[in-house]
């Protein structure tokens, strides 16, 4: 210890000026000591690295890029394994965005397009048949979803739009759209069918058709009620594990929807079983769950209190 | 004779239409389209695991355990899987359906409809409904197994873990707290339904509300309680999700029999087998088989459910 | 709007020019029978009640006069009724044309959660009116005709459903009037109001029948006495008596009539 000079010692021991200064002799040799015993348990190889220093549980590291020793610039990696294991989540978030939006991009269009037709526009008999049909895709397991996405459609939609990676995370998007159909699906048939029936009476009257009394007349009353059924579809999707577990596998910070992707869902699923009990990686996956379970909170209380309010409305009105 | 003001000029003596409506024409086509699309991926889907799945079931594929080798169609089968899926699915019901009915009779018997704690029940029941199947597993290894299970091998002094690893017990125990809002809110569906002269009638008498309850309340709930309990199974028997880490196993020697061993699963067993299996051509009969099987289980649970329901619906509507 | 002369006047018809004719009609619900093989015409610019017990039909008649009665599933229709000479049930008629001619205005009044000016402006832009400066003269020569004008005319743009139960009817009114239909067909309009409203709508059709065909179903026999020229009488789906009102109500030509204006039976 003292072979090294003050400002070397405190650069080594990584302490601020404030703190060296407060420390006496003593305190300082058993820093050195913990300090000592800490880098023979590092490998050899390993001993200069920078990389190997840093905490990579640490906040800074799961938030924000970090330029690793192999790469050429900063980058968002997560990647558990191995001896440096980074922890990053930023591409966990960014699979889960890509995937989620995905999803809803195309589910929500084509749910609540079915609920007018079917709460509107379609004739009783086929309200009767084409209502219950749609709750029978709800009745799917999403293993089943996954399996059909995996073995059929990323064949299928790779011939249509020619990418290159087969299982990516369109392909998982689109699947979980079809997951989170018939939730969105009901709860906008339910609300567009709960607006009085007399406005629809009194638009006809008037001379308009059908769609003109759906659009101009029914879906403004019954918005709160849609607005709710995409809230709820959005918490559906962000939670959903299997699709996106069976149909993407490699997590890959890009932006581009034809690049594979890991979401929250997947990664606790897929690496749980590996991870340490009680060790950071373990914790860091329960950490992502408990984000995931807050996130889900507040999209379903958002959501149910819109229904009740649009709910408490109509029933003032009639 | 009236005056003409704006939009009376186009006006037809015979009720003839001037233009078409193009536009609603092509919205409602639209709609139309987008409904006619989603029946269409139902179809789809159902139609394409029932032609491919059909050639590799039979009797002996339900009916046979495999001896290590998975990937032979005509020799394996999915017999663990189907007791595994079972097994978790009846142990689940027994802890759920108790619960959520004793639960729904607080809700709507006993307890005030505005109070704070009515309230809160009531949200937590919702918010549950919501929460993603895989923090449920999470929940089952945190608490019931790294809790639970290590605090019940350290009170019975077992040497290695017994409890405080995966097992049937626990995975059921996870399933029944995911699916306890679908039973609840069944069960208070029926309660509900039943008119509230039947229980002043029993009152009347000199019941007391437990007696009323037990005696003519719960026997005229019970299709509807049935039928929470088997949307419950339904939705129970298709997760994969909540027993990653709570009890399922891949490849299991013998059939469970213990609470605490671990189970084989159809859904988990169709998860591995896609997207770990070295060759997808050979395993893919077999894939199909065994989503067969597992569709067929979980369909029928549900077809049941719905014409239950729509027999208690009937019978309540010419009661009212 | 050129009107088209009718050919044919019938024997009882009243004074007025012949200008909706009802010829054999029947309704059926599924099986049964709702409205038993009717006919009679109508006068133009009158206004004419509709009255009768309960369930005898005449909300039912009312609604095949706008095809409403098309929206239920099992209803079958024989018979015709004419409308300017042309059976508006015949093989190309678009219900959107009628409905442009035939107007109605509801029991229970139901203005759409939109604001009082968007209530009245829906049907014109509706049918193409898209000029805002069209639009505003329309809307205020509607609701000065309907005598709710000098009560709105500061609050245009608020929501109609601040309007009070008879305020909103007369929204209804204004609304069904803007676009300029020939007949005004209205459901008991005033039955859920009170006195003072009613007696408003009443003035209000009162004014209404110099520019408007109206046709009115109502359960109260006084106003049908005090606001109608000519009165027809339902019972179980028969058309028994039809003629002006003096007549039907001091010296009726059927005793079931006479029995039930003087309150025999209800």
């Amino acid at each position: 210890m003292d072979k090294y000079s003050p400002a070397e010692l405190q650069k080594y021991l990584e302490l601020t000026p404030e703190q060296f200064k407060t420390m006496d002799r003593e305190t300082l040799k058993s820093l050195m000591d913990v300090k000592v015993e800490a880098q023979d348990e590092i490998p050899e190889q390993f001993r200069n690295s920078r990389d190997a220093r840093v905490n990579t549980t640490e906040w800074r590291y799961l938030l924000l890029p970090h330029q690793w020793d192999d790469y050429q610039k900063p980058e968002y990696i997560w990647q558990p394994v191995g001896q440096i294991k980074k922890f990053n989540i930023i591409p966990l978030f960014v699979g889960t965005l890509k995937i989620t939006l995905i999803g809803l991009l195309f589910a929500v269009p084509l749910a609540v397009g079915a609920a007018i037709y079917v709460s509107q526009l379609a004739r009783p008999r086929i309200r009767e048949i084409a209502k219950p049909a749609i709750e029978l895709l709800s009745g799917i397991p999403s293993v089943v979803v996954g399996f059909f996405a995996l073995l059929v459609m990323a064949t299928v939609l790779q011939k249509i739009f020619g990418y290159q990676t087969r299982l990516n995370a369109f392909v998982a998007g689109i699947a979980l759209g079809f997951a989170v159909i018939p939730i969105i699906f009901s709860i906008a048939e339910d609300a567009l069918t709960s607006v009085p029936r007399t406005y629809t009476q009194a638009a006809l009257a008037l001379g308009a058709s059908r769609w003109q009394t759906a659009w101009q007349i029914v879906l403004p009353a019954a918005l709160p009620g849609v607005f709710a059924a995409t809230v709820l579809g959005f918490g559906r999707a962000i939670g959903e594990t299997m699709i996106v577990l069976m149909v993407c596998s490699a997590s890959v910070m890009s932006w581009s929807i034809f690049d594979s992707a890991r979401s929250i869902t997947t990664t606790i699923a897929a690496e749980m079983a590996e991870a340490v009990n009680g060790g950071p990686h373990y914790r860091i996956l329960f950490m992502l769950g408990a984000l995931l379970f807050a996130a889900t909170f507040v999209s379903n209380m958002i959501g149910d209190f819109v229904i009740h309010r649009f709910k408490n409305k109509l029933e003032g009105k009639r | 004779m009236t005056s003409l003001t704006p939009g009376t000029k186009s006006r037809t003596r015979n009720f003839h239409s001037e233009k078409f409506d193009f536009a609603s024409f092509f919205f409602t086509g639209l709609t139309g389209l987008a409904t006619l699309f989603i029946l269409g991926i139902l179809a789809t889907i159902l139609i394409n695991i029932i032609v491919n799945g059909w050639k590799g079931f039979s009797w002996h594929f339900v009916s046979t355990i495999p001896k290590k080798d998975f990937f032979d169609i005509n020799t394996t089968g999915v017999l663990p899987m189907i007791v595994g899926t079972t097994f978790r699915v009846l142990v689940m019901t027994i802890f759920v359906i108790p619960v959520g009915v004793i639960t729904a009779i607080y809700l709507t018997e006993y307890a005030a409809s505005n109070s704070l704690i009515t309230r809160i029940i009531r949200a937590a029941v919702n918010n549950l409904a919501g929460v993603p199947s895989i923090v449920f597993g999470l929940f089952g290894l945190g608490f019931f197994i790294n809790f639970v299970g290590k605090n019940l091998d350290a009170l019975f002094h077992n040497p290695s873990a017994v409890w405080g690893q995966p097992a049937l017990i626990w995975a059921s125990l996870t399933l029944a707290v995911m699916t306890l809002p679908v039973v609840i809110v069944a069960t208070e569906e029926s309660l509900k339904a039943i008119p509230p002269g039947l229980r002043e009638a029993s009152l009347a008498l000199g019941a007391t509300k437990l007696e009323t309850i037990l005696k003519i309340v719960l026997p005229q709930a019970l299709p509807g309680i049935m039928t929470g309990g088997i949307l419950a199974v339904s939705r129970a028997a298709g997760e994969v999700a909540p027993i990653l880490f709570t009890g399922v196993a891949y490849y299991m020697a013998s059939l469970p029999t213990h609470l605490s061993d671990q189970f084989m699963d159809l859904g988990y067993h169709v998860f591995v087998l896609s997207t770990q299996s070295p060759n997808i051509e050979q395993t893919r009969p077999i894939l199909y088989a065994t989503v067969l099987v597992l569709l067929l289980l979980t369909f029928a649970l549900n077809i049941v459910a719905i014409i239950i329901r729509s027999n208690i619906r009937r019978k309540m509507r010419s009661l009212h | 709007m050129p009107r088209v002369a009718v050919a044919e006047a019938k024997p009882n018809a009243s004074p007025a020019a012949p200008f909706i004719q009802i010829e054999s009609l029947s309704l059926f619900y599924g099986a049964s029978k709702a409205l038993k093989n009717i006919s009679v015409t109508l006068g133009e610019k009158v206004v004419t009640a509709f009255i009768g017990p309960s369930g005898c039909g005449k909300s039912t008649l009312l609604r095949c006069f706008n095809r409403m009665n098309d929206l239920i599933d099992s209803v079958r229709i024989e018979g015709a009724i004419k409308i300017g000479g042309y059976d508006i049930y015949g093989p190309d008629v678009d219900v959107i044309e009628l409905r442009k001619r035939v107007g109605m205005v509801f029991q229970k009044s139901n203005p759409f959660p939109k604001s009082i000016y968007e209530n009245v402006a829906y049907g014109l832009r509706l049918h193409g009116v898209k000029n805002k400066s069209e639009l505003d003269i329309a809307v205020e020569k509607s609701l000065h005709q309907s005598a709710l004008w000098d009560e709105v005319k500061d609050r245009l743009h608020s929501s109609a459903l601040g309007l009070s139960g008879g305020q909103q009817q007369r929204l209804c009114i204004a609304r069904a009037i803007a676009i300029r239909p020939e007949i005004i067909l209205m459901d008991e309009p005033a039955s859920a109001l009170d006195p003072l409203a009613t007696a408003r709508i009443e003035e209000l059709i009162l004014e209404l029948k110099k520019d408007f065909t109206i046709v009115i179903v109502t359960h109260n026999m006084q106003q049908a006495a005090r606001i109608s020229d000519q009165t027809a009488f339902f019972y179980l789906g028969e058309l028994i008596e039809f003629d002006s009102t003096r007549k039907i109500f001091t010296n009726p030509a059927k005793k079931q009539t006479e029995d039930y204006v003087t309150g025999r039976f209800g």
